[in-house]
């Protein structure tokens, strides 16, 4: 069967069950703008490219499924650098095809030139410029073999449009050794010499934290984190990559450690005498000062990418696998110590629980109601909460109310969370909402976002409205850009520099009204519960609520940048307690 | 790019390698790639950006049909720890293999060709120091030679060294290539 470059790619993709992907055409892509049409790919017209990138990241994120993203060359590339940095930091398994000028013209500067697979190569799990027509079945299955296995990331396909127009003989690679990769060879399994070494750490531990972090749920670990957790019961702290993975509800969920976690993560980490780090990789905002960080404790480590074993903490027992399979091991190497009476799992944890249980009474999250009669954003993340499904998808973008939304939902299942954490993209959370609902159209997806983040985005709202994806967008709106703000206040002398944004330009309800969705307003404390009740009645438009709300609240606690975790600062009203 | 990573510092050899390398801060990686379009720049771009730096890098095909090529690198451990740029170079997918060679287990040899204003009076002195080290005079100019020498790169220091009495008008070093040792039964 002769197919052109562009039709070999859409049958490439469809041979990986892509579903839906999106995109935004432009002249390098052409060629393969045109044999979508026929294809059984959804394809959902974006208005910015990052917007796309974004997006399918939200849809990875909520399905497990890799997203797509299609571009044009030049400017259509460069837009979706951001997402692809992005899916890098959080480990997001992402697709990107761009178009490429014709390959006479590479390296000419030619018109919408730009040598993206260079500029991409530091933020990509790999990146290939197709010169073959007959590559490009391979490269694609390559593609998203490398962006699945292992630890999960971006890639990125550029494809010039000559060799889209030229034609090949039909092929699919049936096998790994057909994807031309001898140098990639993730590993799953964990050594089972170190994996014993492990269970003894946990039996000599007396307070150890399970410090779990996203590769839990990339692992779809889940379910075995639970039944390790439950068998030895030891605390979990779950990072905000991994919100959802233990349920918050669970006994012994501790909550989100680091710079904005629960004061009981945060000092839990910091005393303890093991840390079985599963998926995490000891972030600088989990660690604040990483010289004073949790000084007493061994380490256990389980990465799938063996390069963060010994990164930034050197673990006494590093393994590196994938976190279900090691989780399994551990509980039949835990097993076979038993069988020959090793003696207890792991140490006695009542101290260390009664330890914890006094933290928790003593420096639960906490903010003040009212005062002065403002809406406080706290309360607005605990009532639409309280209003939502248990298994209602949460998207935030990044800042005060990112931590808010950490903070105050309650987590109950894997992959109810989206945010962007390592990067810390502002503007994530619009498209990435519009993203995780066309991946789980069954849920509903609230975003929680800013207003500097919304006015980031916005546009893409646009995009959901003519798509008819019903996604619900709760601005946080304090007029502020408020995490600078906030950092303005406790550490510059309430300095502000260009952190004002206005709570009313952009009217918000007008915007939203304009782009096809539903616009409202809460302005009172009154207005938020009948403004949250009117949003989830809707379901057949996006809607956005426009939530005034107070612009002195800070996030806390809060470890101060570069500060040692045991330097943790409370709530004002909490001071007294310490 | 910074003056002390990656590309930066293989583009300077030139003056880099005017000094003795002081043993204990380098190790030598012997980096099997495939022989594919950016991949060198892959690895630069590796050590540029996540801080390690490279104090020499040689590169070559290593099989007729050119599949693959070797890189060895002289890395300067004091930047990272050498498991952190191992590992990280190991995530490359380009990158087929990695062997670390240490002094001791590997052998070691670089080239070196050197021009030397050397008129009539100089000219005898510098083809007998050529002679001394087993090297060659590979140019002759009216007032010039042009002399190569290949070896262990401590010799190759060492015939720099000498040379230093005369003037030096270009001199250009590899960077070292090595193999681990052969066993012997």
């Amino acid at each position: 069967m002769k197919l052109t470059g562009a039709q070999a790619l859409i049958k490439s993709l469809e041979m990986q069950r892509v579903d839906v992907m999106f995109g935004l055409p432009g002249g390098a892509i052409l060629p393969v703008y045109d044999p979508i049409i026929d294809s059984s790919i959804r394809h959902v017209l974006v208005r910015h490219e990052q917007g796309a990138g974004h997006a399918a990241e939200g849809y990875a994120m909520v399905t497990g499924k890799p997203g797509v993203a299609m571009v044009t060359s030049g400017p259509g590339a460069t837009n979706i650098v951001t997402p692809l940095a992005n899916a890098y930091m959080d480990s997001t398994p992402l697709i990107v095809v761009s178009g490429q000028v014709a390959t006479p013209a590479i390296g000419t500067d030619a018109f919408q030139e730009c040598d993206i697979t260079g500029v991409t190569m530091g933020i990509t799990k790999h990146n290939w410029l197709i010169k073959d027509v007959d590559d490009i079945p391979r490269v694609v299955a390559a593609a998203f073999h490398v962006a699945t296995t292992g630890r999960p990331g971006p890639v990125l396909i550029d494809l010039p449009k000559d060799i889209s127009n030229q034609t090949m003989e039909w092929y699919w690679p049936t096998s790994v050794e057909e994807l031309d990769l001898p140098g990639y060879h993730p590993v799953t399994f964990g050594d089972p010499v170190l994996v014993a070494q492990a269970a003894e750490l946990l039996a000599a531990s007396k307070r150890p934290v399970l410090y779990v972090g996203g590769g839990v749920l990339k692992a779809r670990a889940a379910e075995a984190l639970r039944a390790l957790a439950e068998r030895t019961g030891i605390p979990v702290v779950t990072t905000l990559m991994a919100r959802g993975a233990f349920p918050d509800s669970h006994p012994q969920a501790l909550g989100m450690p680091g710079m904005h976690g629960h004061y009981t993560a945060v000092t839990a980490m910091q005393k303890s005498d093991l840390l079985i780090n599963l998926g995490a990789r000891f972030d600088d905002r989990v660690t604040g000062k990483i010289s004073s960080f949790a000084p007493e404790a061994k380490v256990i480590h389980v990465d799938i990418d063996p390069a963060e074993l010994g990164k930034v903490r050197v673990p006494d027992v590093g393994i590196a696998g994938d976190c279900r399979q090691v989780i399994g091991e551990l509980l039949l190497a835990m097993d076979a110590r038993d069988a020959v009476g090793e003696g207890p799992e792991v140490g006695d944890l009542e101290p260390w629980w009664r330890q914890i249980r006094e933290w928790q009474e003593r420096f639960p999250l906490h903010y003040t109601e009212t005062d002065g009669g403002a809406i406080k954003p706290q309360n607005v993340v605990e009532q639409l909460r309280d209003a939502a499904d248990e298994d209602t998808i949460v998207v935030a973008g990044v800042g005060q109310h990112q931590m808010w939304a950490s903070q105050y939902w309650k987590f109950e299942h894997p992959y109810t969370w989206v945010n962007s954490g390592g990067a810390g993209t502002m503007g994530f959370a619009v498209p990435a909402c519009i993203g995780a609902k066309v991946g789980r159209p069954d849920r509903t997806v609230w975003a929680i976002d800013g207003d500097g983040c919304f006015q980031m985005t916005a546009q893409e709202l646009v995009t959901a409205s003519a798509e008819q994806i019903p996604v619900k967008v709760a601005i946080l709106n304090n007029a502020y850009l408020g995490m600078v703000r906030q950092w303005q206040e406790m550490f510059y002398e309430e300095r502000y520099s260009e952190v004002y944004l206005s709570p009313d330009l952009p009217d918000y309800v007008k915007w939203a009204e304009a782009m096809g969705c539903v616009g409202i307003r809460a302005e009172t404390p009154e207005d938020v519960g009948p403004a949250i009740e009117k949003a989830n009645a809707i379901d057949d438009r996006p809607v956005v609520v426009d939530f005034r709300t107070d612009a002195f609240e800070k996030v806390f606690p809060m470890v101060p940048a570069g500060a040692s975790n045991d330097d943790i600062v409370v709530h004002p009203d909490q001071v007294t307690a310490r | 790019m910074s003056a002390t990573s990656g590309a930066g510092a293989a583009a300077g050899n030139v003056t880099a390698l005017r000094k003795p390398l002081p043993p204990p801060r380098h190790h030598i990686l012997s980096v099997l790639v495939e022989n594919k379009a950016g991949v060198l720049a892959r690895v630069a771009g590796l050590f540029s950006r996540r801080g390690f730096n490279i104090y020499s890098l040689a590169v070559a095909p290593t099989d007729e049909d050119e599949h693959f090529s070797r890189i060895t690198i002289v890395v300067d451990v004091e930047s990272a720890p050498l498991e952190q740029v191992i590992m990280q170079l190991d995530k490359l997918v380009n990158v087929v293999s990695i062997g670390e060679l240490s002094s001791a287990e590997a052998v070691e040899r670089e080239l070196v060709l050197v021009t030397v204003a050397a008129g009539p009076t100089e000219r005898s002195q510098v083809i007998q120091l050529v002679g001394v080290f087993g090297g060659e005079v590979i140019n002759v100019g009216t007032d010039r030679l042009t002399v190569m020498l290949a070896g262990r790169p401590e010799k190759i220091d060492d015939f720099e060294g000498l040379l230093e009495q005369y003037h030096v008008v270009e001199l250009q070093r590899t960077g070292r290539v090595a193999l681990p040792k052969l066993e012997r039964h």
